[in-house]
């Protein structure tokens, strides 16, 4: 299909794509069964923390789909079908937690219930903290939003063969339904995935913490993705330095948004040093942890604020690619933080394990492959929404 | 070259963004650096059309952020743990978290209030309000609907005719030669004005003054000051002898305070033995109360040779063979008793000086007459003598 105005061309991902996407993907797979095999505890957290990662990617481009329609923005409107095919592991996540429902019990201790008639805090939370309705939560809020990715993306797609303008407006009004009920999804789910997993622990701050890494993650995925595109000639010749500035900015944003709730959530602590509070962060100051932790500042926060700090480091692709894969690395690394010192929160500390690193890849390998499947489907750029001519001309001076 | 001195430049009107654009980029490539564009609202891809550089502000914003980073921080270091340390909530004087909204405050602050002003500084040439493209038919249309372009007459380029010329190829419309204004003196700045708005500010600051504490005085908060509790010497209403500072019961000790057993017995027979060793801290100790309560009569190395001789009944010496012989307990017991003129020190030092300075006396007693075989004492010493 030829588009005058974008210049696109649809063209199919080269058969290298798939290639690395399977293979990426099967590698993870095998190993993950080895690992759920030999170590059946270990790969549950390590699994966990995959599919966080893979959860935060997916409704994070959803969120900024949303974003962009309900804000009336046109400057991403070239490169929106690539948070909508980013999005698109959101059906599937149900069936991706089921290893991790199935492993309930060796995740989370509130899910015991001789542990919990013992401990009367557990048996407080327990009208929430329970199998059921964990199961119940987590059948809700997947179905949300495999709902509402499946809307948004309907209208898109359709806009692309009818050109029928009434659709962005359908949009616009699913979207502002959907953000508030992202809100409070994505709260829920950090809290039942992530917070829960030290059950005695509680931080009111700990959705917004979610939120503001997995909008940080999605930025920096399709930033890659976008310039990847561009260099080999995917996404047409229109885009130009001003769209990376754009990415990049709101890049910068979300690594200052991060370090903001961040901070939030350890200075209260640090403050009140109450001892139902501050043992989360001294069982991540201890044992080893302490250099996760460290590292976590300097290469979440400082090194992504000063390399995306200057006009030149936003608009070379170069150096933006560099930062989106630090990015997504880091972001892989602040879950890892989240979830894996609860694994031995007797205080054996941190233990090596070669079963961390089999999930990453096979994420990778998986995101690769519904991205090609998506683009092989549909256009890369949506080329009949009636935003696409401004995207296209946008610039910032 | 017959341009006129006091031109200002050549402006022209065009009917839309995009020819705008286009006239910007013209006269850029025409090799002219000082012109202006004016328009109803920002176009985009101007800056590109003009080939303006990207702005240097955002330096000037970093650098006086960090600069701001660095002084709070610098700052609160000062402040709370050198000049006035304070524990708060059991956390260490220098805790750099507690630290940490305050200096992203004061970056945020020093960043946006110095690029403001240097903004200011250096697009508006304070304190004159006037540009000579003001009050002019070019501004008002700018501000309406239509898009300007102005160019200087201090551009090395410039040549009236030739520019006129230019910009009517461009399809500019309404061309317009514009004069400076009359060069401005400014009335803010007159001495008389200046005194006007001195004595309009004191006069102002002064009625406030007596409006607001004399004449209308409201108390704005009484829930501190007035409270039902007894304050220092009023009135009981409670108890029947209506005093409101009541006496101690009875035997009742202050703390710290030991009681003196042999108080007001002009010869005791009995003395306390010294509780303290004669150790360094005790013997500094009691160099610096000696000089401050036994000096001033007894003076320097109680030799009784103070300012005071000769002006009242002497001083005497502490070195006689009557002071040599008393007991450490008798000396304490003149200094709490108080002895002929003496009066008693008992309130000005406590317990522990006292004793400390009765280590002192005999320090002094003994250097005073020391004998030869002290020398060989002292040699005997090696370790003291080395100190």
């Amino acid at each position: 299909m030829l588009n005058n105005e974008s210049g696109y061309i649809k063209k199919d991902l080269p058969a290298s794509v798939v290639k690395l996407g399977t293979v990426l993907f099967i590698f993870g797979l095998i190993l993950g069964i080895v690992g759920f095999v030999i170590e059946p505890v270990r790969a549950s957290y390590s699994y966990l923390v995959a599919f966080m990662f893979l959860v935060s990617i997916g409704i994070g481009s959803l969120f900024l789909v949303a974003l962009e329609y309900i804000a009336g923005a046109d400057w991403s409107t070239p490169f929106r079908r690539i948070s909508e095919f980013l999005a698109s592991s959101l059906p599937i996540l149900i069936v991706l937690a089921i290893p991790l429902i199935l492993s309930l019990h060796s995740l989370f201790h509130w899910s015991h219930t001789e542990v919990i008639n013992e401990d009367p805090i557990l048996k407080g939370k327990s009208p929430y903290l329970n199998s059921t309705f964990f199961i119940i939560r987590v059948i809700v809020v997947f179905g949300l939003w495999s709902f509402f990715y499946y809307l948004l993306t309907k209208n898109s797609r359709k806009q692309d063969t009818s050109g029928d303008q009434k659709l962005t407006k359908k949009n616009i009004v699913i979207s502002g339904i959907f953000i508030p009920l992202f809100a409070i999804t994505i709260s829920v789910s950090a809290i039942d995935w992530l917070m829960s997993l030290e059950p005695h622990w509680f931080s009111t701050i700990f959705g917004v913490y979610y939120f503001s890494g997995s909008v940080w993650a999605s930025l920096a995925a399709i930033t890659l993705i976008v310039i990847l595109l561009k260099d080999k000639g995917y996404l047409g010749p229109r885009l130009n330095n001003d769209h990376y500035y754009s990415l990049g900015t709101l890049l910068f944003t979300f690594t200052c948004f991060w370090g903001y709730i961040a901070f939030s959530q350890y200075m209260l602590i640090w403050y009140a040093n109450l001892p139902e509070e501050n043992f989360w962060f001294l069982m991540r100051w201890s044992n080893g942890w302490e250099y996760f932790s460290v590292i976590l500042i300097l290469a979440h926060f400082i090194i992504p604020f000063g390399a995306l700090l200057s006009y030149p480091a936003k608009t070379n692709p170069r150096r933006l690619k560099f930062m989106s894969v630090w990015i997504l690395v880091m972001h892989y690394f602040d879950l890892y933080w989240l979830a894996m010192p609860n694994l031995n929160n007797n205080g054996n500390g941190y233990i090596f394990s070669w079963v961390d690193f089999v999930f990453p890849i096979g994420v990778v390998g998986l995101l690769i492959l519904i991205f090609n499947m998506n683009a092989k489907k549909y256009n890369l750029i949506p080329v009949r929404d009636p935003k696409l001519q401004k995207g296209l001309d946008f610039t910032l001076h | 070259m017959s341009n006129n001195k006091n031109l200002y430049g050549v402006t022209a009107l065009f009917d839309n963004a995009d020819e705008i654009i286009n006239a910007a980029r013209e006269v850029a490539k025409a090799g002219y650096k000082n012109f202006d564009v004016n328009t109803p609202y920002p176009v985009h891809g101007m800056d590109r059309a003009m080939g303006l550089k990207r702005s240097m502000v955002g330096f000037v914003t970093t650098f006086l952020g960090f600069s701001g980073t660095a002084f709070i921080l610098l700052f609160a270091f000062w402040t709370m743990s050198i000049d006035y340390p304070m524990v708060i909530g059991g956390k260490p004087f220098f805790s750099f978290p507690a630290f940490i909204p305050i200096t992203f405050e004061t970056t945020v602050l020093l960043g946006g209030v110095s690029t403001v002003i240097g903004l200011l500084a250096m697009f508006a040439s304070l304190p004159s309000n006037n540009h000579p493209l003001h009050d002019t038919d070019y501004m008002k249309a700018v501000s309406a609907d239509k898009y300007g372009i102005v160019i200087e007459a201090d551009d090395t380029n410039f040549d009236e005719i030739e520019v006129t010329g230019f910009l009517q190829k461009l399809g500019g419309k309404k061309i317009h030669s514009i004069n400076k204004p009359v060069k401005e003196n400014y009335p803010v700045l007159q001495p008389r004005f200046i005194t006007f708005l001195i004595v309009v500010a004191l006069l102002v600051s002064a009625l406030t003054y007596i409006t607001l504490n004399k004449v209308v005085y409201i108390e704005p908060f009484n829930w501190m000051t007035e409270q039902d509790k007894v304050t220092a010497q009023e009135k009981s209403v409670f108890y029947a002898d209506a005093f409101g500072m009541r006496k101690p019961v009875e035997g009742t000790v202050a703390k710290g305070y030991l009681p003196y057993p042999y108080k007001g017995q002009l010869n005791p027979v009995e003395t306390l033995p010294n509780p303290l060793l004669p150790t360094k801290e005790v013997l500094e100790l009691g160099k610096k109360k000696y000089l401050a309560f036994c000096s001033p009569c007894h003076g320097t190395f109680a030799d009784g040779d103070s300012h005071l001789r000769g002006q009242f009944p002497n001083p005497p010496t502490l070195h006689s063979q009557r002071g040599r012989d008393f007991s450490d307990g008798m000396i304490y017991h003149i200094m709490v008793n108080g002895q002929n003129i003496m009066p008693s020190y008992e309130s000005q030092t406590t317990s522990e000086e006292r004793w400390a300075i009765v280590h002192y006396i005999r320090a002094l007693q003994r250097a005073k007459n020391a004998r030869l075989t002290d020398l060989e004492e002292v040699k005997k010493e090696p370790v003291v003598n080395a100190e």
